[in-house]
């Protein structure tokens, strides 16, 4: 279990997540929803010691996250940030490969390359695991890089936006995967999302931030309603019924 | 092919080189040409490899193909340190003082200021390595004014001792000099080995390093500091030399085409010992000494570089 308290981290001298405390389910997807600048990727950047926090406390299996090994912590948590723009020319198979670094310091094993295969495998990459990641498309690029974090074999997978700039195919196909690595590998889901219908449709518990706080937090069918929509981004979302589902009509 | 029959490709091409260089017109008093030979071949493949090296690692650190460590004023402050010896004290001083002491105040300058830049930076958070650059060329900047701005005060004979220095050359390479600068650069290449198998994963970038479980800031700040004193030994030690770091790199890179900093790197030495004593040779044999090393090299290197360009914007 992930555990926030009290958390503030300030950027120069303003702070962008205020006193937020948190615990996130295991086992489970959880969404961080909210306008832009809510501070919903910071959450996940100082969840994931990209950045350090000010004040606040944060637990990873009730270890201080300050008091965790980088690379024990490396083999608990994955972050995957928005853009994944690399310098070096790889192939998805190598991009991949990378992910066992915590376990074999690139020195990979037997059991490291099975960890890769089973990777390629469950993102369906088979046939473009020789392919360059600069000929790939943008969701086949983001599949590989999910691949990798896969291969990094962690109970925690933290995905900071994973659909932008995807067509709705590939969206979808992201999030099943997503709900795959939960359902069936028995692993937890931290996702940052902008589009709040996919976030009905697939999260089960739902965070919401509004000016670095925040203000609703429940599992994915009490949050999409259209009171808290209100509240958490300032317009009426209409909300219809479909198939048992919530779809949030916000077009309008 | 593979990364190692490309290696091993570049390493025999540097020994025929070395070979021609050292075997080469030796006529009947070799006994007097071969050992300062050696002495030159030594001095080149040294300081060719630290550069090969330093430049590769801190690519990978800064996340940038075209920069230099030179970008963070070390050439410039080595000059300034130069020139101010023979502002303050005249030339005459100058070979009077032990070579000794002067190799070693301007080692240990450099190393300082580029700790200071590291430390100062580093120690504030959300700094991130652009921004040590800026001030690096800021800094870079400054030396050199400084620098000119005593040159321009000198008597022009002492500016003709300065003038010497801002050269690179193997021709006059003190033999205790060289002992210090190998002990130097084995102890931080020693150093260095056990941070090697972040390299990889630090190409990838600080986001993909910190979540494979690098200890990024620390793992910087150690390598940039084995940078450091690479370049201040090779500088100190044969003069300004760090473009051709760029050079080399590159080329490792273009030819190579691989990820692996193991190969990378030799790769990146041995074509760098390839343009050195390749330079040197042509310089001493065909120039006969009428121009210097770096012309040759930056000619080739740029007439290089035009081509990569033309060739990436038709691809």
């Amino acid at each position: 279990m992930i555990k926030i308290k009290n958390l503030t981290k300030k950027f120069g001298e303003k702070p962008v997540v205020k006193d937020v405390s948190v615990h996130i389910q295991k086992g489970k997807i959880t969404s961080f929803i909210g306008p832009n600048g809510a501070g919903k990727s910071t959450l996940l950047s100082a969840v994931s010691r990209l950045i350090k926090h000010d004040i606040g406390e944060i637990f990873i299996e009730d270890k201080e996250i300050k008091k965790w090994k980088n690379n024990d912590l490396s083999k608990k948590i994955a972050i995957l940030r928005q853009s994944n723009f690399l310098n070096v020319r790889l192939t998805v198979r190598e991009l991949i490969s990378f992910g066992r670094f915590p376990y074999s310091q690139g020195r990979l094993t037997e059991e490291d390359w099975q960890h890769v295969e089973e990777a390629i495998e469950f993102m369906d990459l088979h046939d473009l695991q020789d392919s360059f990641l600069d000929e790939l498309s943008g969701g086949q690029r983001q599949r590989a890089f999910i691949a990798m974090v896969i291969a990094q074999d962690t109970e925690y997978i933290l995905l900071d936006e994973p659909l932008n700039n995807l067509d709705m195919k590939h969206a979808v196909q992201i999030m099943k995967i997503l709900r795959r690595l939960v359902d069936e590998l028995g692993k937890t889901v931290i996702i940052v999302l902008h589009d709040i219908n996919f976030a009905s449709f697939y999260s089960d518990y739902i965070v919401a931030l509004k000016d670095g706080k925040i203000i609703k937090q429940g599992p994915t069918d009490e949050i999409i309603d259209q009171v808290n929509l209100k509240e958490i981004y300032d317009m009426d979302i209409p909300i219809r019924t479909i198939d048992q589902c919530k779809v949030c009509v916000y077009f309008a | 092919m593979r990364s190692r029959t490309k290696l091993i490709i570049l390493f025999v091409i540097a020994l025929i080189l070395i070979g021609l260089f050292l075997l080469t017109d030796l006529s009947f008093n070799w006994d007097y040409v071969l050992p300062r030979r050696t002495m030159k071949i030594l001095a080149i493949i040294l300081t060719g490899c630290a550069i090969a090296f330093s430049t590769v690692v801190f690519q990978t650190i800064t996340n940038n193909r075209i920069l230099t460590p030179s970008i963070i004023g070390l050439d410039s402050l080595y000059l300034l340190i130069q020139t101010f010896i023979i502002f303050a004290f005249g030339s005459a001083h100058m070979t009077l003082m032990n070579q000794h002491v002067n190799f070693i105040i301007s080692v240990i300058l450099m190393v300082i200021f580029a700790l200071l830049l590291y430390h100062f930076l580093f120690k504030r958070e959300g700094q991130n390595i652009y921004f040590l650059l800026l001030i690096g060329i800021i800094f870079g900047t400054f030396f050199n004014s400084l620098a000119e701005f005593m040159q321009v005060l000198i008597d022009p004979n002492e500016f003709q001792v300065v003038q010497d220095r801002m050269f690179a050359s193997f021709n006059n390479v003190n033999t205790d000099l060289f002992n210090i600068s190998l002990i130097l650069m084995v102890l931080a290449a020693l150093y260095f080995l056990r941070f090697a198998k972040y390299l990889d994963v630090m190409a990838l970038g600080k986001d993909h390093a910190i979540n494979l479980g690098v200890n990024y800031d620390s793992v910087v700040k150690q390598m940039l500091v084995v940078v450091a004193i690479m370049i201040s030994v090779a500088t100190v030690l044969v003069g300004p030399i760090t473009f051709l770091g760029l050079l080399v790199a590159n080329v490792a890179y273009q030819f190579l085409k691989t990820y692996r900093h193991r190969d990378l790197i030799l790769g990146a030495m041995l074509i760098s010992v390839i343009a050195l004593v390749g330079g040197q040779f042509i310089v001493e044999r065909v120039f006969t000494f009428t121009t210097t090393i770096s012309v040759i090299i930056n000619f080739i290197g740029g007439v290089y570089f035009i081509y990569l360009l033309l060739r990436e914007s038709r691809a």
